[in-house]
């Protein structure tokens, strides 16, 4: 029996006074290769339909796979990442059905040797607890095309006409990660699958191996939900929510299938064993087309790849340049640069956490550092409509404009016309002080020459400072940084003064 | 030693999407079943012997990640059945990808 | 026959590159040679004449200016239907892929082209390369040159009636359980599958992929060695591709010709003979075993008990492997669309395609494949195949440490009439009972001549394999047996076959 009720009849404290929920969360990410897992198309989003797409992503007759050894490696450092282990000998296999998306009618992905393998991930909850959920396995896979439903009245595929197909995703590298079942986590079940998925996408991104745009799909993550009543060990029948695109669209799922689940069993129903979609607008799940048959893939041995054996040495060399995990890092940076959780959380949101730590590591003091990313660079990207991380300044260049001012090479104000220079492109901030001739004038001869002729053509205001108006000097400090247009330190030009005028100038 | 029906060459028919006739499903039926009663002499092979999927002596065959030219896209869809705007056009779809 | 459809492909690269003759006159002869005999045998899907004239006039250019690509360049050559060609229509002679022309050339296609060979047109097969006999191609049965009544043998039946009839000096096949040596031994020919991964397999529309290998086809050993140098060696575009040197094979089919195999260990395989044998076939292998004897090679008997195994095994994993190989044809980017009026979905118009534009033999094999593959038969029939493969790779292993070469008949009869075994699929399985095990292993075999049956005048192919990567031998083996044979009988072997024209009268 299928139940389609419109709103969960149970909050999740209800749910658990009966039964434990049991999760498991499969999320497929998208590698951010240049090219495809087979093939040498390029893997990029957004391009013309059936543009990237070749005899080898088509699945034309005759067309060969051929293994991308950076997808590979992506897939390992995911693994390192989650605390797998790598399997001295793995292979692909081919999962058998017919769908129009998928151009060979099979989906070159792995079956019971994946790549990576028992792992775990402490999870950051919100209450500033960890989490532990075990990784089952990793393995490597390849995305599908994607439909146009053309037809109907939503584009929808429910009362389409036909269909359009675009091949430039199918063959995109896939990663898809899979959790063992999640038991005990009762009430907080929702919100730790959306803290799972959430610290998964921070340690992938730290990686660097994929974008994980949940909103384009480089990031996709399947809930799988089922309920136990108390004291029982045995698994529930288990529903797969799919489509499920934002980290609070996976707590909201959860939740609804957990409310679902209990009002069926509740009213003596079973649950079917199906896949169902999650609805963004009205938070709720409802079932697919139910499968004519139980889904049988026929998995077999590729058999025109060859099994893939890492060695250890390259292992180890992964492991060792692993990063930091983004939260742990983000604890650190937080006590070593003395931030409050405010200022932690702008740099964060900013996008700035990055580009200021490499600054630091470039040798900047992490005030400078910071201020300069959050308020002048901020700005910058703001008018030019780019992220930060999009200027065309980097780290060491910002660490070298903080040196030179403070070395006294540089004021502020010049300080920000060499950043000006370095996103025009002019050069390396030492190339834009020599091109534009930036230098603080710090030949004292030559400032004191500027002083005594200032002095001369203001005589009144010499008059002043010479009668004690110390302020009056103001004006002469003025007349000297026009005439060294701004290369002076206005300090060095105030003290000048002074001693000119005491020196009877 | 094996036995073939009717209703399994449907249900195989159906797996490998062959819209097979009823008279293909008596023929089938039989031929499959001898087919079957042959090659099913395998049984015989030990338990303990493990299995060759590949013979060529091959591991760690991997490709540099560098993009090769696409196809045009004009040359992409020539061999449709049917193209609308830049893509393969194809009959109403039941059911959601997997 | 004119005097240049007769001639080997060495000796035509030979007056060619001399400028004797042109590549234009050669392969004009062989277009005059097709449009005269095709009809009856109906070896050709597509003849490319003006694209064959247009690249042997380009070759006899190079040749004026003093540039010869490859041994072979100017010498035409015949390309089974099933090995992807981006001038000419690719189809398996199946429905499902009538007129479908690739955007692509195959490697092998692309290297013919580099070495200056020129391509004829497109051969007959069974479809999608499954059947012993030609009788599986939806665009009719290929017919034997030395018996119109007879199958030429398959699955690469076009190849090798084109190259027998003198329609082609040269011919591509493709080898998945004996496709290649089986057509070769039932028309008289050399025909060789070379070590799995030692000639690529891009382009080569799948049948079963861990089985498939292109081949060759010749009138002669030597040529046969010849163009396997021009398409062999390895190709990163195909990832189960070799990165070794190829076997030395032309050298081998050289030194073979200098008559000698003193020192060479000959095994002759208990298992591939005895009862369900041809009298004629059997006499004319025990011949063909003196022979080498009288040649100085050492000849003992070997057991490969495995062996009995092997077609059980091939009738699962090639089939299994087909039913993934053949899902892509499916109505939605390229071949036949049927059904879609508006009324039916894609899954509705993927089963009335595939329906439609399959034949009797792939369904039933698609079937097969399907069934030995799913959940409840994976372990009994898949995953023991698996295992009986261990063994023969096994049995091959042990009978190569006493031997450098084994050998066989290539097929347990001579071609046999058209039509004698269409109902009957287990009976036409057992064609492959000989060359299957090579298959499986990976391992290099080949088939040379040995004379005709007394039983009905029809050719008896030889078998002699060899281990993978070393082709070679095999070769030197062929190649000296060839010579002792043409010496006794006085005559070339390939001169002896009859001229199809006759069959105009048949
Ligand atoms: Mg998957
Ligand atoms: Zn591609």
């Amino acid at each position: 029996m299928t139940s389609t009720v419109d709103a969960a009849p149970y909050t999740v404290e209800e749910v658990c006074e009966r039964f434990d929920p049991v999760m498991g969360l499969e999320v497929h990410v998208e590698l951010n290769t240049a090219t495809k897992m087979f093939c040498g198309c390029r893997n990029e989003f957004g391009a013309e339909p059936n543009t990237n797409v070749c005899p080898v992503c088509l699945g034309l007759p005759g067309s060969l796979p051929r293994v991308n050894g950076r997808a590979v490696e992506g897939a390992v450092k995911i693994g390192l990442a989650l605390n797998c282990q790598v399997r001295e000998r793995s292979g692909f296999a081919r999962k058998n059905y017919f769908y129009p998306d998928m151009p060979k009618n099979f989906q070159i992905s792995q079956y019971d040797d994946p790549i990576v393998f028992d792992g775990y991930l402490d999870v950051p909850l919100d209450d500033g607890t960890t989490w532990r959920v075990e990784i089952e396995r990793a393995h490597m896979e390849e995305d599908t095309g994607k439909s146009l439903h053309m037809g109907g009245a939503t584009g929808r595929i429910h009362g389409a006409s036909y269909s359009l197909l675009d091949y430039n995703r199918a063959g995109v590298p896939l990663i898809e990660i899979v959790t063992k079942p999640i038991l005990g986590a009762g009430t907080r079940a929702p919100e730790i699958a959306r803290a799972y998925v959430s610290a998964l996408r921070d340690v992938v991104q730290g990686l660097g191996v994929s974008d994980v745009r949940m909103d384009q799909g480089s990031m996709r993550c399947d809930a799988n939900v089922s309920l136990m009543p108390k004291g029982t060990t045995e698994f529930g029948t288990r529903t797969e929510t799919k489509n499920v695109n934002s980290l609070r669209s996976v707590e909201r799922a959860v939740r609804y299938e957990m409310g679902r689940h209990a009002g069926v069993l509740l009213s003596g129903g079973t649950i079917t064993q199906e896949t169902r979609h999650f609805d963004e607008q009205s938070g709720t799940t409802s079932a697919g087309r139910p499968k004519e048959t139980f889904a049988d893939y026929r998995f077999f041995p590729e058999p025109d790849l060859v099994p893939i054996e890492p060695s250890a040495a390259w292992v180890e060399e992964l492991r060792a340049g692993l990063p930091e995990r983004p939260w742990e890092r983000r604890a650190r940076i937080q006590t070593d640069w003395g931030l409050s959780d405010e200022e932690l959380r702008d740099l964060v949101n900013a996008g700035a956490l990055d580009l200021v730590a490499d600054t630091v590591e470039a040798g900047a003091p992490a005030e400078s550092a910071r201020s300069w990313w959050v308020s002048y660079l901020t700005q910058q990207a703001n008018t030019a409509g780019v992220e930060l991380a999009e200027l065309a300044i980097t780290p060491t260049d910002v660490a070298r404009v903080i040196a030179l001012v403070a070395e006294g090479t540089l004021t502020n104000k010049l300080a920000r016309q060499v950043v000006d220079g370095v996103l025009a492109g002019e050069g390396t901030p030492d190339e834009v002080v020599a091109g534009r001739g930036l230098a603080v004038v710090s030949d004292d001869s030559a400032l004191t020459a500027a002083v005594d002729e200032a002095l001369a053509a203001q005589p009144a205001v010499a008059e002043k400072i010479r009668a004690g108006k110390t302020k009056a000097a103001g004006a002469i400090v003025g007349a000297v940084m026009k005439a060294t247009r701004g290369q002076a330190d206005a300090a060095r030009v105030q003290s000048l003064v002074l001693e000119r005028v005491a020196a009877g100038a | 030693m094996s036995d073939i029906t009717r209703s399994d060459v449907a249900h195989l028919a159906r797996l490998a999407r062959l819209a097979v006739t009823d008279d293909e499903l008596d023929v089938f039926s039989g031929q499959l079943d001898a087919i079957l009663d042959t090659v099913g002499r395998v049984s015989e092979i030990p338990d303990d012997v493990p299995p060759t999927s590949h013979v060529a002596p091959l591991t760690n065959v991997l490709r540099p990640d560098e993009p090769a030219p696409s196809l045009p896209r004009e040359a992409a869809l020539a061999g449709a059945p049917e193209a609308e705007e830049g893509r393969f056009r194809v009959p109403r779809i039941l059911g959601e990808s997997q | 026959m004119t005097e240049l459809t007769r001639l080997s492909a060495a000796e035509i690269a030979r007056r060619v590159q001399a400028r004797e003759v042109s590549s234009v006159e050669v392969t004009r002869a062989h277009l005059a040679r097709i449009e005269a005999v095709d009809g009856s045998l109906n070896a050709f899907l597509h003849v490319d004449a003006e694209g064959a004239l247009a690249a042997a006039a380009a070759i006899d250019e190079e040749i004026a200016a003093g540039t010869i690509r490859g041994p072979l360049a100017g010498v035409p050559v015949a390309v089974k239907d099933n090995i992807a060609t981006a001038d000419m229509p690719t189809t398996c002679a199946s429905r499902i892929l009538e007129g479908w022309r690739p955007p692509y050339d195959a490697t092998v296609v692309t290297r013919l082209r580099e070495a200056g060979l020129v391509p004829l047109g497109k051969t007959n097969l069974d479809e999608f390369a499954m059947g012993g006999s030609n009788e599986n191609s939806a665009f009719g049965a290929v017919r034997n040159p030395w018996d119109a009544s007879r199958v030429p043998g398959g699955s690469s039946g076009g190849s090798a009636a084109a190259t027998a009839a003198g329609e082609a000096p040269l011919a591509l096949g493709s080898d998945t359980g004996g496709s290649i040596r089986q057509p070769g031994a039932f028309t008289g020919l050399v025909g060789v599958k070379p070590t799995y991964g030692t000639v690529s397999r891009y382009g080569l529309v799948a049948f079963s992929s861990s089985l498939d290998q292109i081949g060759t086809f010749g009138r002669s050993v030597l040529d046969a060695a010849m163009l396997h140098e021009v398409v062999g060696g390895h190709d990163p575009a195909d990832q189960t591709s070799i990165a070794a040197p190829l076997p030395p094979v032309v050298e081998a089919a050289l030194a073979g010709a200098r008559g000698d195999l003193a020192g060479v260990r000959v095994g002759v395989v208990t298992e591939l003979s005895g009862e369900g044998y041809q009298p004629g076939v059997l006499a004319a292998f025990t011949d063909a075993v003196r022979v080498l004897t009288d040649l100085g090679a050492e000849v003992v008997e070997v057991s490969c008990p495995s062996f009995t195994a092997a077609m059980p095994a091939y009738y699962i994993i090639a089939p299994s492997e087909a039913s993934s190989n053949l899902a892509r044809f499916d109505a939605m980017r390229y071949g036949l669309r049927v059904g879609d009026d508006g009324s039916h979905s894609t899954d509705q118009v993927m089963s009335l395609t595939r329906e439609a534009g399959f034949g009797p033999e792939v369904k039933r094999r698609i079937m097969i494949g399907t069934h030995a593959l799913s959940a409840g038969s994976y372990d009994a029939l898949y995953g023991k195949a698996q295992k009986a493969r261990t063994l023969i790779v096994r049995d091959f292993a042990a009978a190569f440490e006493d031997c450098d070469v084994l050998v066989s008949p290539t097929v347990p009869t001579t071609a046999f009439p058209i039509g004698d075994r269409v109902d009957d699929p287990v009976a036409m399985y057992l064609a492959d009972l000989c060359t299957i095990p090579t298959n499986l292993a990976g391992n290099a075999g080949l088939s040379v001549p040995c004379g005709l049956s007394a039983d009905d005048g029809m050719p008896v192919g030889l078998q002699v394999m060899a281990p993978a990567l070393a082709d070679d031998r095999a070769y030197r083996v062929a190649a000296a047996y060839e010579l002792a044979r043409d010496t006794s009988s006085g005559t070339p072997f390939a001169s002896t076959i009859p001229d199809p024209a006759v069959l105009e009268n048949a």
